[in-house]
């Protein structure tokens, strides 16, 4: 079973006017916190693009943290989705 | 900001898991106002655990507390095994003890916490859901002592702020409580419930009516990752997943997602999972510093409680939390109703919760523990002893019409063509008997 088909099974209420995560590009291509944000997430939050770049999936978001965990003070920014946002969980 | 604003409750916790729950509910049976403010549409909606609780703690506060609250399974068999590529061994530990009276239960958060919420409610807490605390709020500038918090526009103040924010905590790093943890302190979780029919999962773990099983794995799982996997049985699904640390997980380049794949398709898994359909899918950070993360738990006007303390223990048999948690609210409510009654807030008005922590099952088992994260960061556990231990076994039951040997020199032979080096064994030996 695919991520994104797992992801589907989740409830999310997701915030279409803001990410609560924001990368930035040049520190993490200097730093290498682009390689480990990848590894790092379940949800495949953080993708590396054609350009270099890593984009960011926020809606996927399990708001673990992990991600903030194994970055380079700087390369991320990382706070929890406004209230009532994000994900929903029925089992936990 | 005037110092001369009267707080609008007693107390203010944020958030609403276990820890922030039964400091609220305690509180609120002592007569205090508390507001309870958490993120997620209702309490549980945001929160995760593997799903083993050691229950007993949860009956103090809330009597009845099996008979009433949406646990899933009472836990009466526990398996640890050792799994390699091609081969297993494991210890499998039933006991009818464990359920009279009952000690552990599988719970879902989404479900269970909502029910603490209720319980909450009842008592006379304020519950304020998908509420976002921004930070705290200080008098007198950035020294003072925390008044109360601010969320979006709103500010709300108390005599006591409770940080129940789990095990990211922004609320106590802001504080200046908590630093940065190291990543050999933290592990992420990546769980799955995979739903089954209540027939279907009873069948297959040979379960009675309330019985549950938790298989705790370690070896090839984790694609011999620093950590371990989980297989619980909930009434009609399993918990299952993986813990991995964060630092070994880096060194080794892999990717949490691929880990979790390897062990939901392992022969020995996979079979537990058939049929099953993935109901939910998401992770949680784990603090594993044991003793060494929890560091300050109180400061003016502030008190930590829970994940964001850091109160989590892994003693290789046992990963727990929860019951930590709880324990850490009992204390932290006795403090806190300790410094209202005195009128001193301070951090030495607040001192009762440390106290009360560390005099408490909590606090002991993080004392007596306080060398088990240094022994399971120790790489063989995670490799080479599964497969010494089949290799051993292999030699016992494999009849190949060669002349047997004892099983000491069989054992010596194995461990030397294993490449682990006498020394090491012996000095994991003596250094999990003196941690664990």
């Amino acid at each position: 079973m695919s991520i994104p088909e797992r992801l589907a099974a989740n409830r999310y209420e997701t915030d279409e006017e803001q990410s609560h995560i924001h990368v930035d590009q040049d520190l993490a291509r200097s730093t290498g916190t682009g390689e480990r944000i990848i590894a790092v997430c379940p949800a495949k939050v953080y993708a590396r693009e054609a350009d270099g770049t890593i984009s960011v999936e926020y809606a996927a978001c399990f708001e673990c943290g992990a991600c903030l965990a194994v970055a380079a003070p700087g390369a991320l920014e990382w706070h929890y989705p406004r209230g009532g946002m994000g994900i929903q969980l029925r089992e936990g | 900001m005037s110092e001369e604003l009267e707080p609008d409750f007693d107390v203010i916790v944020v958030g609403a898991g276990i820890a922030g729950c039964v400091t609220a509910y305690r509180l609120a049976q002592a007569g205090r106002s508390v507001v309870l403010i958490e993120r997620g549409e209702a309490p549980g909606s945001k929160n995760l655990s593997g799903g083993v609780l050691y229950s007993r703690v949860m009956e103090e506060v809330f009597p009845g507390f099996l008979a009433q609250a949406p646990v899933e399974r009472r836990i009466t068999r526990n398996y640890v095994q050792f799994l390699n590529a091609t081969s297993s061994v494991g210890i499998d530990y039933a006991d009818e003890r464990l359920g009279d009276p009952v000690n552990a239960v599988t719970v879902l958060r989404a479900r269970l916490d909502a029910w603490l919420g209720e319980q909450c409610e009842e008592a006379g807490v304020f519950l304020m859901p998908g509420v976002r605390v921004d930070e705290v709020l200080r008098a007198g500038g950035e020294a003072g002592p925390v008044v109360g918090v601010r969320a979006g526009e709103d500010e709300l103040r108390a005599r006591v702020v409770v940080a129940a924010d789990g095990v990211n905590s922004f609320l106590s790093r802001a504080a200046g409580l908590r630093a940065k943890e190291p990543e050999n302190h933290l592990a992420i979780g990546v769980k799955a419930v995979v739903t089954l029919g209540e027939e279907r999962v009873r069948e297959r773990f040979h379960l009675g009516q309330d019985d549950g099983v938790a298989y705790a794995v370690v070896g090839d799982c984790t694609l011999g990752v620093g950590g371990g996997g989980f297989l619980y049985t909930n009434r009609d699904s399993v918990s299952i997943g993986v813990v991995l640390r964060l630092d070994d997980l880096m060194a080794r380049g892999l990717e949490s997602s691929v880990v979790f794949d390897h062990f939901l398709a392992h022969p020995f898994v996979a079979p537990f999972l058939a049929g099953g359909e993935v109901s939910e899918y998401a992770s949680h950070l784990v603090a594993e510093g044991g003793i060494a993360m929890l560091g300050e738990i109180a400061t003016d006007g502030l008190v930590v409680v829970g994940d964001a303390a850091g109160l989590t223990l892994n003693t290789g048999l046992t990963v727990r939390g929860m019951d930590l948690a709880a324990a850490s609210g009992i204390a932290a409510a006795a403090g806190i109703e300790a410094a209202l009654e005195s009128g001193d807030v301070s951090k030495a008005g607040l001192g009762g919760y440390r106290e009360a922590l560390m005099a408490s099952f909590a606090g002991r088992d993080m004392v007596t523990y306080a060398k088990a994260p240094a022994f399971l960061e120790r790489p063989r556990m995670y490799a080479e002893y599964g497969q010494v231990l089949a290799d051993v076994l292999y030699g016992a039951f494999d009849h190949d019409l060669t002349p047997r040997k004892h099983l000491v020199a069989l054992a010596r032979g194995v461990v030397k063509k294993s490449g682990v080096r006498m020394r090491d064994l012996v000095s994991d030996a003596i250094a999990g008997v003196r941690a664990l």
